[in-house]
């Protein structure tokens, strides 16, 4: 069994990438913006990806890159900027003593297994995955050749199985975001003018500026008897005092409707029921 | 240098990512705290991969990838539908499943 | 006598309760399809069975029949068979019950003309009928029992028969409860008669009584005495009897005048072999009988309610009966002939009562009729009849059987015997001064009735049934004693009568008694009749006539003696069982109860407090790995 020293260049990647990596994680924990969560995790994701490429994991270094940082960060910015930030992003926390409790068992989490792992792992032999994937004299022509030997082979079912799962998460994705909206919902035209002549007002509102001088918006029209109507003033204007035309009104020519009925008709009715006709009383 | 260092290293982003799961309120945020969990455990994988000269790590790192893929889409999904129905993507708006 | 298997007519001698059961049950099941014909229904089976019972007694010719009918009840040892005993004691009692019976149901159809509840209470008649048919003809303790109970539920019935009278409601239950008081000593008597002989049959029974001991023979009396004290009215259970006339009038004339108040009689007359055995017991009857018929005495001459100076009457009548049968051999057959005079006169004066009633408008106080005599021929007559019949007017019913009684008591011989015959004369006097003192309340004087009351004579269907009492209230004593001497028709059950020395001669018992009566009736005559009668009772009056008014004291002796301790006892334990058992209950349910919601307070709703449990947990599992592997 031949033991894979590791390389000073590879101890170089590690404690350069490592930091960044580090960083990336505490600052998409602590920046209140989560856009900003979302890059800071994409610099993980990157530093992650070349550890698994100086790990002899070449391909699935590219598939990180490619699916995590390039695909499922996309999404969730996509996601991000369709839900917009909300006070969610406020760093009060609400919980009492949720903070010091995720701390805490943080802190304890991360010391136990960190020790654990360290103490177990201290003379893990490094195998290396020479035998299996390495160039020449290996078993198979590269990284992809290896993972694609044991994946069509052995994890064949498994691999299948993902496929479905793929398909089922898509159509999941697909029948929760769908808004459904039923059948003949819209309403015809038909259907809206009869709701409108079911209102106490058929006619459409007056336009602005009847039987006024100006026709802008904040002119507001005027009922027969000089008053505003209310239906026709603009909101969020301050509407403009109205003065009275100097032309004389319809009303004014007429006199009062009693006056005018009067001079239109002078005699006694000869009709039945009329408005003189004692004789039918 | 060794091995250990890249696996205690996962252990803290693995930490990191539980903790930020705890502290964050935004459903989004606390996604990718998640994903910061898997790609620790995936960093683990590959490099036990490594250790042993087996290339099944990988292969079950792939899987993760893939699986945590789907959950993306599927979370992502419910948190548009919840966020449509509350006009809010905090998780702790969501707690009516009590006693 | 030999006791011989019933053959012939005797042996359908159990249609008698069927009769009147099918009438009832018919009646209770029809519904409303039977109201226009229910009450001819309800009457013509008490007449058939009157029929059926008069036959089958002009066939008994002196002797005792057992109808066997089936199994009633066999377990282990206890074996009951339902069967009647038709012996020349139950035939007189069939025969006043189904008679009696059947004149107030015809009575019935004309006071309960206007009742629209009319069907329901001819039901109820007949299921009291058919139970006081079984309460006599059972040939054993256990049917006499169910018959008890039987007519306990149809009294029940017919006392709230008025139910939305809060009165009526009250009189029914009291009525329940004081007979449960005494069905406890019935029931005790029975369970005595089964443990110690195991047997409950007459026959079985009164066979091997002799062979007791002293001391539980004298239970047993005492036992059977306390269920007839509670069924007859005796002191101490005396109080409900008054209060019972809430219920409709023809129901005081049948149940509380003629019939079931007397079946305490007929049940120490038919315990006549154990009572032999025991003089102890038989001088707590005497003490009984003597005792309520000088309460009912007194109590009834301060009373203006004219259907509670009946019930006081009737009380002291049956004290009289009781007195008779406590004195043993000598005083059966006068207690059982005072019961059947008693059974018409009564009767006849409660449906006197019940027309006088009728044509005042339902009132009952004295004070507010008068003069009603020219207006009520008929009631008055009859009436008058029953009146003389019972304070023992020389000639009539109660003159015989009264004085049979008395003459009895004075047969003793010894002092006592002096004393019981003192107290039946003084009760005499006494019962002549209230008698005369409601009929000149009621017939004489001035009319002192209310605004508009138009007295009228009651329809001939209600005066027919009067008028046949009136003529048995003239003419029973006389047929009893004199032409055809019960004591020969009683003498399979109580054996020859002997030749007894009188101690006094009943001549002048005869004359004391009736000059006792005279002194009476002119008292009434000097308290009441010559003065006017005030409308309301003068307030200001002895304390004697006050202590009468208020039934001496009986309802508050009872009250303070058993209602308040019961009610402190119901608290008490009330309050034992809200703080004690419930407490601990509630407690436990509270505790658990209070835990559970602090546990499930831990259940806040937040994803993110479970995933902090999540973290611990995974937290522990890792320090226990580690713990493991390092050890």
């Amino acid at each position: 069994m031949n033991e894979v020293v590791i390389g000073t260049g590879e101890a170089v990647v590690f404690w350069i990438l490592g930091p960044i990596a580090l960083a990336g994680a505490l600052g998409m924990v602590l920046s209140r913006n989560a856009v900003h969560s979302a890059l800071w995790l994409v610099n993980t994701m990157l530093a992650l990806g070349v550890f698994y490429v100086v790990q002899e994991a070449p391909f699935l270094g590219a598939v990180q890159i490619i699916v995590y940082t390039g695909a499922i960060m996309i999404l969730f910015l996509f996601v991000l900027m369709l839900v917009g930030r909300d006070s969610s992003d406020s760093v009060v926390e609400t919980l009492r003593g949720q903070r010091v409790g995720a701390l805490l068992f943080g802190a304890g989490f991360a010391a136990l297994v960190g020790a654990g792992t360290a103490r177990a792992t201290r003379d893990l032999p490094v195998e290396g995955l020479a035998a299996v994937q390495g160039g020449e004299g290996g078993a198979a022509a590269g990284n992809i050749d290896a993972i694609a030997a044991v994946l069509y082979s052995r994890y064949l079912l498994a691999f299948e199985v993902t496929g479905a799962l793929l398909i089922t998460a898509a159509v999941g994705a697909l029948v929760l975001t769908h808004v459904e909206r039923e059948a003949g919902t819209r309403r015809t035209q038909k259907e809206l003018s009869r709701a409108r002549f079911l209102t106490d007002r058929p006619q459409t509102l007056p336009g602005p500026g009847v039987f006024a001088r100006a026709n802008s918006v904040a002119a507001p029209a005027l009922l027969p008897d000089g008053r505003v109507a209310e239906d026709s003033l603009a909101t969020g204007i301050d509407p403009q005092e109205v003065t009275p035309m100097p032309r004389p009104t319809g009303r004014e020519q007429l006199g009062s409707p009693d006056a005018a009925l009067g001079a239109l008709d002078p005699t006694v009715s000869d009709v039945p029921g009329g408005r003189e006709g004692g004789e039918h009383r | 240098m060794s091995l250990t260092h890249y696996l205690v290293l996962a252990a803290i982003l693995f930490t990191i990512g539980a903790v930020g799961v705890l502290v964050r309120r935004n459903a989004i945020v606390v996604f990718m705290c998640v994903e910061l969990m898997l790609n620790a455990v995936n960093l683990t994988l590959v490099t036990f991969a490594r250790s042993t000269g087996t290339i099944d790590g990988q292969i079950m790192a792939l899987f993760v990838m893939v699986v945590a893929a789907s959950e993306v889409v599927v979370g992502l999904a419910i948190i548009m539908s919840i966020y449509r129905t509350r006009r809010s993507a905090s998780v702790d708006d969501a707690s009516l499943l009590k006693y | 006598m030999e006791i011989v298997p019933a053959e012939g007519l005797l042996a359908a001698s159990w249609l008698l309760i069927a009769l009147p059961l099918a009438g009832a049950a018919v009646l209770l099941l029809g519904g409303r399809r039977t109201d226009r014909w229910g009450h001819l229904l309800g009457t013509a089976t008490v007449v058939a069975a009157f029929l059926l019972g008069l036959a089958c007694t002009l066939q008994l010719d002196g002797r005792r029949v057992d109808v066997d009918l089936f199994t009633f009840v066999s377990t282990g040892s206890l074996d009951v068979q339902a069967g009647l005993l038709y012996d020349p004691l139950s035939a007189v009692f069939v025969l006043l019950i189904t008679g009696v019976g059947s004149l107030i149901h015809v009575y019935s159809i004309g006071y309960m003309a206007h009742d629209p509840r009319r069907r329901r209470f001819f039901a109820y008649l007949n299921l009291f009928v058919a139970a006081m048919l079984l309460l006599v003809l059972g040939d054993n303790y256990v049917a006499l029992y169910v018959g008890w109970e039987g007519v306990g539920l149809a009294s029940y019935l017919l006392i709230a028969f008025w139910h939305e009278r809060p009165t009526a409601a009250t009189a029914a239950k009291k009525a329940f409860i004081m007979n449960r008081v005494g069905d406890v000593g019935l029931a005790l008597a029975i369970f005595i008669m089964f443990a110690q002989l195991g047997t409950v049959t007459y026959e079985g029974v009164f066979g091997q009584v002799g062979t007791l001991a002293g001391g539980t023979i004298t239970a047993l009396g005492l036992l059977l005495l306390l269920g007839a004290c509670g069924k007859s009215g005796q002191f101490p259970l005396q109080a409900w009897l008054p209060d019972a006339m809430e219920g409709p009038t023809p129901v005081s004339a049948l149940i509380h005048a003629a019939t079931m108040v007397t079946a305490g009689v007929y049940l120490i007359a038919r315990s006549a072999p154990v009572y032999d055995l025991t003089p102890t017991a038989r001088a707590v009857v005497l003490a009984v009988g003597a005792i309520t018929l000088l309460i009912g005495a007194i109590v009834g001459c301060a009373q203006d309610d004219i259907k509670k100076v009946l019930a006081y009457s009737t009380v002291s009548q049956i004290g009289y009966m009781f007195l008779a049968v406590g004195l043993g051999p000598a005083g059966y057959v006068a207690g059982l002939a005072h019961l059947l005079t008693h059974g018409f006169f009564k009767a006849g004066l409660f449906l006197g009562a019940g027309s006088v009633m009728h044509a005042m408008d339902d009132s009952v106080d004295m004070r507010r009729f008068g003069g009603l005599a020219p207006r009520m021929k008929v009631t008055f007559v009859t009436f008058g009849l029953g009146y003389l019949a019972l304070i023992g007017f020389p000639f009539l019913s109660g003159f015989y059987t009264k004085d049979a009684i008395i003459e009895a008591a004075f047969d003793r011989g010894d002092g006592w015997g002096y004393v019981l015959g003192g107290v039946a004369i003084l009760a005499a006097g006494l019962t002549a001064f209230y008698m005369t003192r409601l009929m000149l309340m009621t017939f004489f004087g001035r009319p002192r009735w209310e605004e508009g009351v138009h007295p009228h004579e009651a329809p001939s269907v209600m005066t027919a049934p009067m008028v046949l009492l009136a003529l048995g209230s003239v003419f029973a004593g006389f047929l009893l004693v004199v032409a055809f001497p019960l004591e020969e028709w009683f003498a399979p059950v109580f054996g020859e009568p002997e030749e007894v020395e009188h101690v006094v001669a009943p001549i002048v018992v005869s004359v004391l008694v009736t000059l006792v009566m005279v002194l009476g009736v002119a008292a009434a005559w000097a308290f009441v009749g010559r003065r006017e009668v005030p409308v309301t009772a003068p307030a200001r009056v002895s304390p004697v006539v006050r202590a009468a008014r208020r039934a001496l004291y009986a309802d508050t002796v009872n009250e303070s003696l058993f209602m308040r301790p019961g009610q402190w006892l119901t608290r008490a334990l009330v309050f034992v069982d809200n703080r004690g058992v419930d407490g601990a209950v509630n407690g436990l349910a509270a505790t658990l109860g209070g835990s559970s919601a602090r546990l499930g307070r831990a259940q806040t709703g937040f994803v993110r407090s479970y995933a902090l449990t999540v973290l611990g947990g995974a937290v522990v599992v890792a320090g226990a790995l580690l713990a493991v592997t390092a050890g």
